[in-house]
C-alpha cells in the first residue's frame, strides 16, 4: 500500500509549461500517478473566435515556444483544406524548411536536457552548443531566432534569398559530424543504455490504446508520421524515411530524435537544391461556409486544428489539439513500476516541453513535512548514473 | 480499396440511423449519425479498423451542441470524423472511455467547456478549469 506521495510539479525544470504530476510511491517504486493540467490554459480556442484567419496564425503561433511553427503549419493546413486549394510550390518548399529546423532545434533541446537529467552534463553542454546554428539560420532566413511569423493562410510571408543558400547548407553539414558525435555518446554508452533501456516502456498496444503520436509511437515500432501518411508541403517531393524503433523505452525515443536529426537535415538541404522559383502566396479574399482539418507531424508528434467557418471573418469553431495532450496520458502507463530516480527521465522522455521556474518538493504524506525538492531529484537521478559508472 | 470498404461497413452499420454521409474529398469524411449508436461506430473504428483516435471537437451552434469524432487511419492518410448533434434540452451522450481509454482527457474537457454529460465517464471532473470554477458557467457556449 502506498503511504507517500511526491508531487512533481506545477511548476518543475522538466516541464516548459506547468502540469501537476502526483507520483503515488511505495518505497523506491512508483505504484501509481495523477496526472493534472490546466495550470497555463489560456483558452486560445475561444481568442481565436474573435481574431481574424490572418491574426489567428500569429495568435497559434504563441501556443509553444520551442516548436512555435507547428501550430501556424497545421493551422494553415486547415485553412488550405477549407478552402481546397494548395499554396505555390515554393512556399511549400520554405514550409517543409521551417518545419525541419524547427525539428533539429527541438529535439537538440530534448536531448540537452535528457543528458542533464541523467548526469552527463556534458551532452547537455554539446546539445545546446550545436542548437545555435541552427537558430542562426532561422534569423538569417526568417528575421528571428523563435516565433518565425513566415506562414499565412495559402502560403508563406517572406522569400528566401538564393544567396543565403551556399551559407545555410554550409552550416546545416557542418552539423552532421556532431549529430555522428551524440549518436556515438548515446548509443554506445553502456551507462546511458543502462539508464534508459527498458525504462518507461510503452509497447505497442499500449500506443494504440493511448493513441499517442510523434517519436513516442515511433519508438515503440508504430511507424506513423502525418508527413508520409497525408502528405503535405513538400514532404512527398524529397526522399526520406520515417525513423521507428523497437524496444519503447526511454532508450528507443532518444534514438529515433538522434536518428531524426539526419533525416530533417536531408530534407532540409534536398528542399535547398530542388526549389522552385516563383510565388510565395495565394490571394485569398474570402472564406467560404465551410470546415477543415489540418495536421503537421510536429517535433512532438501530430498537431490537429479543426475549423469551421460561417463565411465570416473569423473562425466559428477552432479546436487544437497539441500531441502533448495525447502523450501527457500515457504517462499512467510508462512510469508505474519504476523507481523514483527513473521517473524523472521516463517523465521527459514524451518531451512534454521545459520550464526555467521549478517548484517541486517530496512531502511525507503523513506529517506533511518537505523531504525532497526539485534539484534532489534532479541529483537522486544523477547519483543512480555516477553509481552505475563506478 | 479499404477506404471505400470502411465507408461502406461504416453505412452498413449505421442503417437508418445514419443521417448524413458527407465525403468531402480523398483524405475526410465527414458523417453524421445519431447519437445512440456512436458507441457501436466508434468500436468499429477503434477495435475492428483500428483507427486512431485523434481527438473530439465541440462546438455550439445555438440550437445545439455538436460534437466531432476524429479518427485517424494513418495507413491510408483518411480522418473519418463522427458527428453528432445534441439538442440542448437534452445534452448527454454515452462515454467512450469504455472503448478507448484516450477518450477519458477530451470527454472531461467537452464536459467542462460545453456542459455536456458524458454518461458512464469514471471521473468526470474538471480537466483545464479550476476546481471551484462556477457550476454551470460553460466558456464555450453562446446562449446568451
Amino acid at each position: 500500500m502506498a503511504n507517500k506521495i511526491i508531487p512533481i510539479g506545477p511548476y518543475h525544470p522538466l516541464q516548459e509549461e506547468p502540469e501537476f504530476f502526483r507520483l503515488h510511491v511505495d518505497g523506491e517504486t512508483v505504484v501509481d500517478i495523477d496526472i493534472e493540467i490546466g495550470y497555463n490554459h489560456r483558452m486560445i480556442e475561444k481568442i481565436a473566435e474573435s481574431k481574424s484567419y490572418d491574426q489567428v496564425t500569429f495568435l497559434v503561433e504563441r501556443i509553444c515556444g520551442i516548436c512555435s511553427t507547428s501550430h501556424p503549419f497545421a493551422y494553415t493546413n486547415a485553412i488550405d483544406d477549407l478552402l481546397g486549394v494548395t499554396p505555390p510550390e515554393r512556399a511549400l518548399y520554405i514550409r517543409t524548411i521551417v518545419g525541419e529546423l524547427e525539428r533539429i532545434h527541438s529535439h537538440l533541446l530534448w536531448l540537452g536536457l535528457a543528458g542533464h537529467f541523467l548526469g552527463y552534463n556534458t551532452v547537455w553542454m554539446w546539445a545546446w552548443r550545436y542548437r545555435e546554428p541552427v537558430l542562426d539560420i532561422f534569423e538569417r532566413i526568417t528575421g528571428n531566432r523563435n516565433h518565425y511569423a513566415m506562414f499565412k493562410p495559402g502560403g508563406v510571408r517572406r522569400d528566401f534569398y538564393e544567396e543565403d543558400f551556399p551559407w545555410i547548407k554550409k552550416t546545416l553539414k557542418s552539423l552532421i559530424p556532431k549529430f555522428d558525435m551524440f549518436k556515438g555518446a548515446v548509443m554506445d554508452d553502456p551507462i546511458i543504455r543502462a539508464r534508459t533501456e527498458g525504462i518507461g516502456v510503452l509497447t505497442r498496444q499500449d500506443v494504440y490504446d493511448y493513441s499517442v503520436v510523434g517519436p513516442t509511437a515511433r519508438a515503440s515500432g508504430v511507424g506513423i508520421d502525418v508527413r508520409k501518411d497525408e502528405p503535405y508541403a513538400a514532404y512527398d517531393k524529397v526522399e526520406w524515411k520515417v525513423i521507428t524503433a523497437d524496444g519503447g523505452g526511454v532508450f528507443a525515443k532518444a534514438v529515433v530524435r538522434i536518428l531524426e536529426l539526419y533525416e530533417s537535415t536531408n530534407i532540409i538541404l534536398q528542399c535547398l537544391d530542388n526549389m522552385p522559383k516563383g510565388d510565395i502566396e495565394l490571394n485569398i479574399k474570402d472564406m467560404p461556409v465551410g470546415e477543415g482539418i489540418g495536421r503537421h507531424e510536429a517535433p512532438r508528434g501530430e498537431v490537429f486544428h479543426y475549423i469551421m467557418s460561417d463565411g465570416g471573418n473569423s473562425p466559428v469553431r477552432h479546436k487544437i489539439r497539441a500531441p502533448s495532450f495525447m502523450n501527457i496520458a500515457s504517462n499512467k502507463k510508462a512510469v508505474i513500476g519504476h523507481t523514483i530516480s527513473d521517473a524523472t527521465i521516463i517523465l521527459a522522455a514524451v518531451d512534454p516541453c521545459y520550464c526555467c521556474t521549478e517548484r517541486t518538493a517530496v512531502v511525507d504524506y503523513k506529517t506533511g513535512k518537505k523531504v525532497m525538492d526539485g534539484q534532489d531529484l534532479v541529483r537522486l537521478s544523477q547519483e543512480k548514473t555516477e553509481r552505475m559508472r563506478r | 480499396m479499404r477506404r471505400t470498404e470502411i465507408i461502406e461497413n461504416i453505412k452498413v452499420r449505421c442503417g437508418k440511423d445514419l443521417l448524413e454521409l458527407n465525403d468531402r474529398s480523398e483524405k475526410r469524411v465527414y458523417v453524421t449519425i445519431k447519437k445512440e449508436i456512436l458507441p457501436k461506430i466508434a468500436r468499429y473504428l477503434f477495435n475492428d479498423v483500428r483507427a486512431r483516435f485523434v481527438i473530439a471537437s465541440g462546438v455550439d451552434i445555438r440550437k445545439a451542441i455538436e460534437i466531432l469524432y476524429h479518427f485517424s487511419m494513418d495507413e491510408i492518410g483518411l480522418i473519418v470524423s463522427l458527428r453528432v448533434i445534441l439538442d440542448k434540452s437534452n445534452l448527454e451522450i454515452e462515454s467512450l472511455t469504455s472503448i478507448m481509454k484516450c477518450a477519458s482527457w477530451i470527454e472531461r474537457e467537452i464536459h467542462e467547456l460545453l456542459g455536456v454529460n458524458f454518461k458512464g465517464h469514471p471521473d468526470l471532473k474538471h480537466l483545464l478549469l479550476k476546481d471551484d470554477w462556477p457550476e454551470g458557467n460553460y466558456p464555450l457556449r453562446r446562449d446568451s
